[in-house]
């Protein structure tokens, strides 16, 4: 069984379908970049992957657990905006990652000085280690979503979901987040959902491509069909992609 | 050059705040001037002088009677009655705003009745207060808080609302309960919010502080200045408006460095 399977979703607000029949499934370990027109229903795919939301109809396993109901910590996040938390320090919102989870969601005495002395050792690895006793809104945007993606990694999810992270980086930090989320990547092999509206950065970081678009399009109701995943390419072997064929074609394929 | 675009220099900057305060004193002083070239027991503008010994004389010499210095008891009065409605407002606006802002139930019990309830004009309600609680030092603090507890309230949770939902989010994929969130995501961003809060509820409390105090009261400041004006004593009403408006400053002033000084990281975020 995979480790993260999608069945028949659908979506709606209200009367308006936001996502239709979406089927998926991803082994762990597996790095999917999601692309799509705005208004595609990208983002409610992550909600919905996140739990933040429920489908209409279908049901969203990882691991084979039941769909959950609510966030949990199995599911990393990290988003465009507002993923710190700006009344802590740099240091303090990565022993967040590790104290939230307790019953006053902090650390006292020797367990807070060793999650400290973890914190600090995370903070070395992202090298954030200079600015540790800052707040975030002293941090560049890059070191800000750095410091989320740490934070999210510190409570160590089985999957990782990134609603376009690096949306707003100028092109040269967008480069250099690149390598560390690879970097970060191969010693972790976690399993990560990146939304994106960049097609060259879904190639070059993802194993796999989805491409979220409308399949039928009515232009006096713009709104009345949903989107669905219309091509799953395989974005692996160097950033060649090639497109793997999703219908059953009865033709010779070689294994 | 536009206007928009035009800034006053440090002197002029300096000279211009203090302008106003000067044309106000001296409005008053010319005005009291030609007053007293009248009729030189005239009591409805006392001059500059009489009011700076009035007020030498209310905060230095004991009262005959009763030996202790009227001003200073005044003051702690009313310092207390104003402490323990606003503290009490404030305690009980951060939890309820926390609640009404985090759980969606609550929120649909309480949200409305607030709304409803903070439209009653607290003064109409005093009578009630005086027959219900006696009057005694409790209905004065009732009515501080009757008065600026709604507007705490709504301030407050309609704060804890704006946080981006994204970060609730957050530190719910980090494994945080309810509590959690709410004591450590929610609570510490609300801080700042309540000290901004209670800055601007600080007039409407002493509104009403006043207000209680001229109706029923022993001591106080608002009762003294109620109990002087049967004599038109106009030197020891301006003295303590005086008075009254510079405690009021100060608190405002210990407030704002206050949560500069403990929450350093709302200042960074300017």
């Amino acid at each position: 069984m995979s480790f993260v399977v999608a069945r028949d979703i659908f979506q709606s607000y209200g009367t308006r379908p936001i996502l239709q029949r979406v089927n998926v499934t991803v082994e762990e370990g597996e790095f999917i970049s999601i692309v799509g027109a705005s208004g595609c229903g990208k983002s409610t795919f992550l909600r919905l992957l996140l739990a933040q939301e429920r489908p209409t109809r279908g049901e969203i396993r990882v691991a084979g657990a039941e769909p959950a109901e609510e966030p949990g910590r199995d599911r990393g996040v990290v988003f465009q905006r507002y993923s710190v938390f700006p009344h802590m320090t740099v240091r303090d919102n990565i022993v967040a990652g590790e104290s939230f989870r307790t019953r006053w969601g902090m650390f006292s005495g020797a367990a807070k000085r060793a999650a400290r002395d973890r914190a600090d050792e995370t903070l070395r690895r992202i090298g954030l280690d200079h600015v540790a006793d800052q707040y975030p809104a002293t941090l560049s945007g890059g070191m800000q979503q750095r410091l989320a993606i740490g934070q999210a990694l510190t409570a160590k999810p089985r999957i990782l979901l990134l609603d376009e992270p690096f949306g707003a980086l100028d092109p040269g930090t967008r480069l250099s987040m690149h390598d560390f989320l690879q970097d970060l990547r191969e010693e972790t092999g976690m399993t990560v959902f990146m939304v994106t509206h960049d097609l060259e950065e879904g190639f070059k970081l993802g194993d796999r491509v989805l491409v979220f678009d409308k399949p039928r399009w009515d232009p006096h109701d713009p709104n009345a069909y949903g989107a669905t995943i219309t091509y799953d390419f395989d974005a692996r072997d160097g950033g060649i992609p090639f497109q793997r064929i999703k219908e059953d074609t009865h033709v010779f394929r070689p294994a | 050059m536009r206007l928009i675009n035009r800034h006053p220099g440090r002197l002029t900057r300096t000279a211009l705040v203090a302008l106003p305060f000067l044309l106000a004193f001296g409005a008053y002083a010319i005005g009291s001037d030609i007053r007293l070239t009248a009729n030189p027991s005239d009591k409805l503008l006392p001059a500059p002088s009489t009011i700076a010994e009035t007020a030498h004389r209310l905060f230095t010499m004991p009262d005959q009677r009763s030996e202790k210095i009227l001003l200073w008891g005044d003051t702690a009065a009313s310092l207390i009655r104003l402490g323990l409605g606003v503290g009490i407002s404030a305690v009980l606006a951060t939890i309820l705003g926390l609640l009404i802002g985090l759980l969606p139930y609550v929120r649909a019990t309480l949200a409305g009745f607030v709304a409803v309830v903070s439209m009653i004009p607290p003064l109409a309600v005093l009578p009630i207060l005086f027959i219900v609680f006696g009057l005694g030092e409790l209905s004065k603090v009732v009515l501080i808080i009757v008065g600026i507890l709604p507007f705490l309230i709504r301030d407050l949770s309609a704060r804890v609302i704006e946080i981006p939902r994204e970060m609730i989010v957050k530190a719910e994929t980090l494994g945080a309960s309810t509590f959690v969130i709410a004591l450590r995501v929610a609570l510490p961003q609300l801080l700042p919010r309540l000290i901004q809060a209670v800055r601007l509820s600080l007039g409407p409390a002493w509104l009403f502080l006043i207000a209680a105090e001229a109706i029923a009261a022993e001591r106080g400041l608002g009762y003294r200045i109620f109990l002087v004006r049967r004599f038109l004593a106009m030197d020891i009403i301006l003295t303590y408006v005086i008075w009254i408006t510079f405690l009021a400053f100060m608190m405002d002033m210990v407030l704002r460095w206050l949560s500069r000084r403990l929450f350093p990281w709302t200042e960074a975020s300017l």
